[in-house]
């Protein structure tokens, strides 16, 4: 199927390396996970599965570091609340600012034995007439014309700006502006900046949900570009 | 209450400050925070999110359904809303051990860790430990707390008796929808959640996302040096000799004009049931949050213009990006430093605002 590709940009990102998590310091560009989670934001349904490609490095590695109160504990429904003078900690991020990027995506259509069970159900009351006509019957249908309903649905969505939730650049304080670039335009070239960013995040393997692996996989930035594997190859380390 | 909203918000918010620090760095020894390279000021969604959290905790005074989870220290009776008894879900057995007589006066001025506590029951009273009360915890609670030796072995004893179960996936769901009904802030931001569970225990996802405030215009930070005319110790006042003179340091912007910008989605919305008085709380919320957040180091903070784009739909009608691009902001004058909210003009769709219209809701259609 065509891929993709989505310009991203925003003020300041966070896309936090797993070892250092508590001060969080942000990886040197955008995860495959990431990226996906913005594919998602826009569109994802359980009979589809968001694969990145390829990712555009199109503005300088710039960073700044800020320090916020944070809170120690998780919700529990026991108690009445949380004081926020009495788990207070004050914790440091290093993060990217000003980062651009063009993320070349695709989907893979899930056969019906392999699709995981949507949790929380979009109500009825939010579906749009247009894609409610589009909805695909799932199991009955041949794979590739759900493949054609999605990929049209994502499309829609992507060029008219709509999503099911505001985008965002590894953590939600930071809104990813997302436009959708058309493939047959000239886009301008990517950074200048070649280098081994090392072992990095891929995304997770969520195939026993109760259990999330980690996958990592070793890019190289060749000029702006990173050609991202795909989940299944031999360059993806569980 | 009502329903879950339907439509998709996104909106700006713009603030400003006048002689005071809007939002101090831990990092800079307090000094207001700056994006070094650019010399604008930050202010970052944690701060405003707590605002609208006090906010919220002050007009509805912590009553359920507008109760907040995460509080500063304010004066609240610890009222425990226990959901889940509540709900009749029992989290395994909790023990209860009844307290030998001459124990019971010891009891006075301990304070429990959570998940313990002290019943006065019919025939004497008890001491019960519920089932998921954090062992680890109170261990290290028993270690550091003073009471005598025979009421620390009938805690480790209680202790030793409480079986904790782990919920079934349902009863979390439950305790989850629990947490939402209950909690404002929960309801809107969202929450790490632990239900003691799967390790992987999920977490709420708000449908209210914030971005940092970022000022308009570079701004500068004052430092001012000022005198306390007494000192905090005998020890300080016989060094200098009967002087008693502190000197503190306070550093402020002359003035900032800040924007932050905002995302309210409605599917998330509908899991967590944010609903329209919701959103209206928290639209008052953002207008009104520093009328009630006065402080010496503050100083003047206000709501300047609130603008609120409204999708007709659920997935929105235009990207976010384009509809804060609607919203332009200048200086009047611009070789002169910006010392009032009069110095700026709100251009909204290229036509001039008025400063005194500080709500506007427009429609998220791209004009064409």
């Amino acid at each position: 199927m065509k891929g993709f590709c989505l310009e991203v940009s925003g003020p300041f990102a966070c896309f936090t390396r797993p070892e250092m998590k508590v001060e969080r310091v942000s990886y040197d560009v955008i995860t495959p996970s990431a990226a996906r989670a913005i594919f998602d934001a826009i569109l994802w349904k359980p009979a589809i599965r968001w694969v990145i490609t390829r990712i555009e490095v199109l503005a300088p590695i710039q960073w700044i570091s800020v320090r916020r109160n944070e809170v120690a504990k998780t919700a529990i429904p026991r108690s009445t609340g949380i004081f926020i003078e009495d788990d207070r900690q004050q914790r440091a991020a290093l993060l990217l600012r000003d980062v651009r990027y063009r993320l070349h995506g695709r989907f893979e259509v899930l056969p019906a034995d392999r699709r995981p069970k949507a949790c929380n159900p979009v109500p009825d009351s939010l579906i749009e007439p247009e894609e409610q006509k589009a909805e695909p019957d799932l199991p009955s249908l041949p794979l590739a014309q759900v493949e054609a309903k999605y990929a049209a649905m994502f499309e829609r969505r992507a060029r008219l700006g709509k999503h099911f939730h505001q985008p965002y650049l590894g953590c939600r304080e930071f809104a990813a502006d997302v436009r959708l670039v058309d493939a047959s335009t000239r886009q301008p070239p990517p950074v200048d900046d070649s280098r081994e960013l090392g072992w990095m995040l891929y995304d997770l393997d969520f195939s026993d949900p109760a259990d999330p692996r980690p996958m990592f996989y070793r890019p190289s930035m060749k000029s702006g570009v990173i050609e991202v594997p795909h989940p299944e190859s031999p360059e993806i380390r569980r | 209450m009502s329903d879950p909203i339907k439509e998709r918000y996104d909106f700006v918010l713009v603030f400003d400050v006048q002689d005071g620090n809007p939002n101090g760095d831990p990092d800079a020894g307090n000094l207001p925070r700056l994006d070094p390279e650019t010399g604008r000021g930050l202010v970052t969604d944690v701060c405003l999110k707590r605002k609208v959290r006090n906010f919220v905790q002050l007009v509805k005074e912590g009553k359920t359904p507008f109760a907040i989870y995460v509080k500063e220290k304010a004066v609240l009776g610890k009222a425990h809303v226990e959901a889940f008894k509540a709900l009749n879900i029992v989290t395994g057995q909790a023990s209860k051990k009844p307290i030998p007589a001459n124990l019971v006066e010891s009891l006075d001025g301990i304070d429990w860790p959570e998940g313990l506590s002290v019943v006065e029951g019919d025939d004497g009273t008890d001491l019960v430990v519920e089932a998921d009360a954090d062992k680890k915890l109170v261990k290290e609670w028993l270690k550091e707390v003073d009471c005598p030796k025979p009421l620390k072995e009938l805690i480790k004893k209680a202790l030793d008796e409480a079986k904790p179960r782990k919920p079934t996936a349902a009863e979390t769901e439950r305790g989850r929808t629990k947490m939402c009904q209950d909690f404002y802030d929960i309801r809107t931001f969202g929450a790490v959640m632990s239900l003691k569970s799967a390790p992987n225990c999920g977490q709420v996802r708000g449908p209210v996302q914030m971005t940092f405030a970022r000022s308009v215009d570079p701004v500068i930070v004052q430092e001012h040096s000022i005198t306390r005319m007494a000192v905090a110790t005998e020890a300080e006042a016989e060094k200098q000799s009967g002087d008693n003179r502190t000197m503190g340091r306070k550093n402020t912007i002359p003035y900032g004009l800040y924007v932050a910008h905002g995302f309210v989605s409605p599917h998330l919305a509908a899991q967590t049931g944010f609903s329209q008085d919701d959103l209206k709380l928290l639209w008052e919320a953002l207008l009104n949050m520093f009328e009630h957040d006065r402080s010496a180091a503050r100083g003047l903070m206000a709501t300047r213009k609130l603008v609120i784009f409204k999708h007709d739909t659920a997935l929105g009608d235009a990207p976010a990006h384009r509809l804060f691009e609607r919203v332009k902001i200048e200086k009047k004058v611009a070789e002169r430093p910006a010392r009032s909210f009069d110095d700026y003009r709100i251009l909204i769709d290229g036509q001039e605002s008025p400063s005194s219209q500080i709500r506007l809701d427009l429609s998220a259609k791209m004009p064409a």
